[in-house]
């Protein structure tokens, strides 16, 4: 069975429907992580999802990164190279841990936009909502950057149109837009489940 | 402020001389904003209730149930007077004063919606300054709670220009037991969440009250902070379940003063002996400041707070709870027999009256009619995209119909009995010039339209929700506005058996002089038939 773990901070919004798409998944296990929480289990995949994890204070996901349950799965990312994908507010926590290089400034236009984007890489295109305040990503390198995803139509001014990075390994992924919203009849389409899979399947 | 005869309904009720922090206590409960003096008697005509009414106006919320257990709570609520003061703040505190409103019952808020009323942006750069505010502090709050923004609509109009106003709804769901707002037995007070300051201090009184020009009034305005209110929703509904709680109130306006009497008034049942009182201490309230007085106290409307009655095994189990949520609580009091309201700060009685006193007697304020009929319609139109973006209208992921869509449909979270989804659908809107010629036909046009839309895309129809936003109640005129526009909600209602489970009266919204036009926004949730 792939174990996956979902770690809730005080302030994250999205752990819900985010347990929801994995559950709707057939042959995961799922497992949400407090953020006090010590000997955690070592899961195949740590999720960290969307939400404004501490408020956003100081600057965004940089609180996160001293909570005792992160300083546990951070170990087993780094050592045992299990996965890691972090959604919106995730994408800043893994960008803060240093498991993903760069930096998500704020928006270009200083706007909280949600809206349904579309996003590619090399083999299909994927229509995702996305939902941020603070996902303008910038590398001073972008060349150097193992990019998983880019905007057709860049929404946040992101640097060369990055919407999701790899880390060099593979195993860390970062993503801006929503899979989590991009799987039920009534959402703007079912991708949420192939850019899991993209990334299960690595 | 208190009147001249006030003070001596006061006086005769007490037999003594009020001190100043009973003064101060009268003053923020007989204010039109937590007394309804002016509406109260024309309330009172409403049509309420049919068979999906679970209980309707007096709660913090109305509650309707839509099938088995499920409850869904909805209510309106106008933060008009601080959001021209101070729009961010004052915008953003009005949708967590609504959000408490909800999740205090119990229930977990599923969606939020708004109704704006703006100055012509075009014609002037201080409309233009409240408008990006109020949008601002409405998406900042509400998608940092992550409760989802499914439905927002502006107007424009001169008339709004020095009075904006700003009317957000919440809706919540819950299968658990629903927590009141009146103690039925005796317990103990737990004060939870922030600590207070001395924001908003006189906000129930200012809001009570025309603007005048070149009179700051900033201090009377809230701060708030939602990464708090996100922590309070879900401590709050991890308290509700287990069943400890015998009462909630969340500190809005007139902060610790109306929450605390407002559990008390009307407390009392078949355990008690004889009427509910309440005993505080407040050298245990939290502070923020040093210094702060008994009435400082009492009238700080500082954001994010609540107040539960407890039973006494329930104490341990609520302060791990909140613990967990990293939130401060303290016991500052607890309820007597005595039906006194009590209050004592460094070893003083500083307040001591019949809580019985409080009641404010009902207000007929004298009605013309209106003749002036020019031409108000505003010609701005812009495209709304790039504000409707802003709202996270998914998260959750719950939403069917969102922001874009005329109608909300919003799927209620957890699958019934049969495994089967329901699904909800929420429409609000409002008609101010129709009003504005014709008070009564413009609310009963208002009501029918909102009901035709629910039954286009599909749902029944079941209760309604409102804010009534009005100018200066002591002008005749405007009284008339007011009582013909209940006249024509209760005539509609009772027609369409369409029921108005909750409200709020917003009253004041004068500047100078000048009026706005008469704004009954309404809400209504329907039920999918799918």
């Amino acid at each position: 069975m792939y174990t996956v773990g979902v770690i809730i901070f005080p302030g994250s919004n999205c752990h819900a429907e985010t347990v929801n798409f994995l559950n709707t998944y057939t042959g995961l296990r799922v497992n949400r992580i407090w953020h006090k929480d010590t000997n955690i289990k070592m899961h195949d995949m740590y999720i960290f999802p969307g939400g404004f994890s501490y408020g956003d204070y100081m600057r965004a996901g940089k609180l996160a990164t001293f909570s005792p349950a992160v300083a546990e799965i951070e170990m087993h990312i780094r050592l045992y190279e299990k996965k890691a994908l972090g959604i919106c507010n995730g994408f800043q926590i893994l960008c803060e841990l240093d498991l993903l290089p760069g930096t998500l400034r704020q928006n270009e236009n200083l706007q909280f936009i949600c809206k349904p984007v579309t996003i590619y890489n090399e083999n299909e295109d994927y229509k995702v909502p996305i939902a941020h305040g603070i996902g303008n990503y910038y590398h001073p390198h972008p060349e150097l950057v193992n990019v998983a995803y880019r905007y057709y139509d860049n929404p946040n001014g992101s640097t060369n149109d990055i919407a999701g990075v790899y880390n060099h390994r593979g195993n860390v992924l970062g993503l801006m837009p929503h899979p989590e919203r991009a799987f039920e009849h009534y959402h703007v389409s079912r991708h949420g489940y192939k850019i899991l899979e993209n990334f299960a399947t690595k | 402020m208190l009147t001249k005869d006030e003070l001596i309904e006061i006086e005769t009720r007490l037999n003594r001389k009020p001190n100043h922090t009973e003064k101060s206590v009268f003053d923020a409960m007989w204010s039109e904003h937590c007394s309804y003096k002016t509406s109260k008697s024309h309330l009172k005509r409403l049509y309420t209730n049919n068979r999906y009414v679970y209980s309707g106006p007096g709660e913090n919320a109305g509650v309707i149930s839509i099938g088995g257990t499920d409850r869904v709570a909805f209510k309106m609520e106008s933060h008009n007077h601080p959001s021209y003061i101070e729009p961010f703040q004052g915008a953003a505190t009005g949708v967590g004063g609504i959000l408490r409103d909800i999740f205090t019952m119990g229930f977990r808020p599923i969606a939020l919606t708004n109704n704006l009323f703006f100055g012509d942006p075009a014609f002037s750069d201080d409309s233009k300054r409240v408008m990006n505010g109020v949008i601002k502090g409405l998406t900042h709050y509400g998608n940092c709670v992550g409760v989802p923004t499914v439905s927002s609509k502006i107007q424009f109009n001169k008339r709004y220009e020095k009075n904006p106003l700003v009317n957000a709804m919440a809706v919540g769901h819950t299968r658990e037991r629903i927590i009141g707002s009146v103690a039925k037995d005796l317990g103990r007070l737990l004060y939870v969440g922030a600590k207070t300051g001395r924001d908003g201090i006189g906000g129930a009184v200012m809001a009570s009250d025309s603007f005048t020009d070149g009179v700051d009034l900033r201090p009377t305005v809230q701060v708030g902070d939602p990464y708090l209110e996100k922590l309070l929703i879900e401590a709050c509904l991890e308290l509700a379940e287990t069943g400890h709680v015998i009462a909630a109130q969340d500190m809005g306006a007139a902060g610790l003063t109306s929450s605390a009497t407002e559990i008390g008034i009307k407390g009392g049942s078949a355990t008690f002996k004889g009427k509910c009182g309440i005993e505080l201490n407040l050298d245990k309230v939290p502070l923020r400041e040093t210094g702060m007085e008994a009435w400082e106290i009492l009238l700080s409307e500082s954001q994010e707070r609540m107040l539960f009655v407890l039973h006494d095994w329930g104490i341990e189990e609520a302060k791990a709870i909140f613990d967990k949520w990293d939130l401060d609580c303290v016991e500052i009091g607890h309820l007597t027999e005595d039906g006194n309201f009590t209050v004592y700060k460094d070893g003083n009685v500083c307040c001591n009256f019949p809580l019985s006193a409080l009641e404010y007697p009902e207000l007929e304020r004298p009605w013309t009619p209106r003749f002036e009929k020019e031409e108000v319609q505003s010609e701005y139109r812009f495209s709304t995209e790039n504000i409707l973006s802003q709202y996270d209208s998914e998260v959750q992921g719950n939403t069917i119909k969102g922001i874009r869509d005329d109608v909300a449909i919003v799927r209620i979270p957890r699958k019934d009995a049969r495994g089967k989804d329901k699904h909800i659908a929420i429409y609000t809107d409002s008609f101010p010039y129709h009003s504005f010629v014709n008070p009564k036909n413009g609310a009963e046009f208002c009501i029918s339209s909102i009901y035709d839309k629910l039954v286009y895309v599909g749902a029944k129809p079941i209760a309604l929700t409102n804010c009534l936003n009005f100018g200066n109640p002591e002008n005749p005129e405007i009284m008339f506005e007011f009582k013909e526009t209940i006249d024509g909600m209760t005539r509609i209602c009772e027609k369409l058996n369409f029921p108005i489970v909750s409200g709020n009266v917003s009253f004041y919204n004068e500047t100078s002089g000048q009026n706005i036009l008469p704004t009954p926004v309404f809400g209504a949730i329907g039920l999918m038939k799918y």
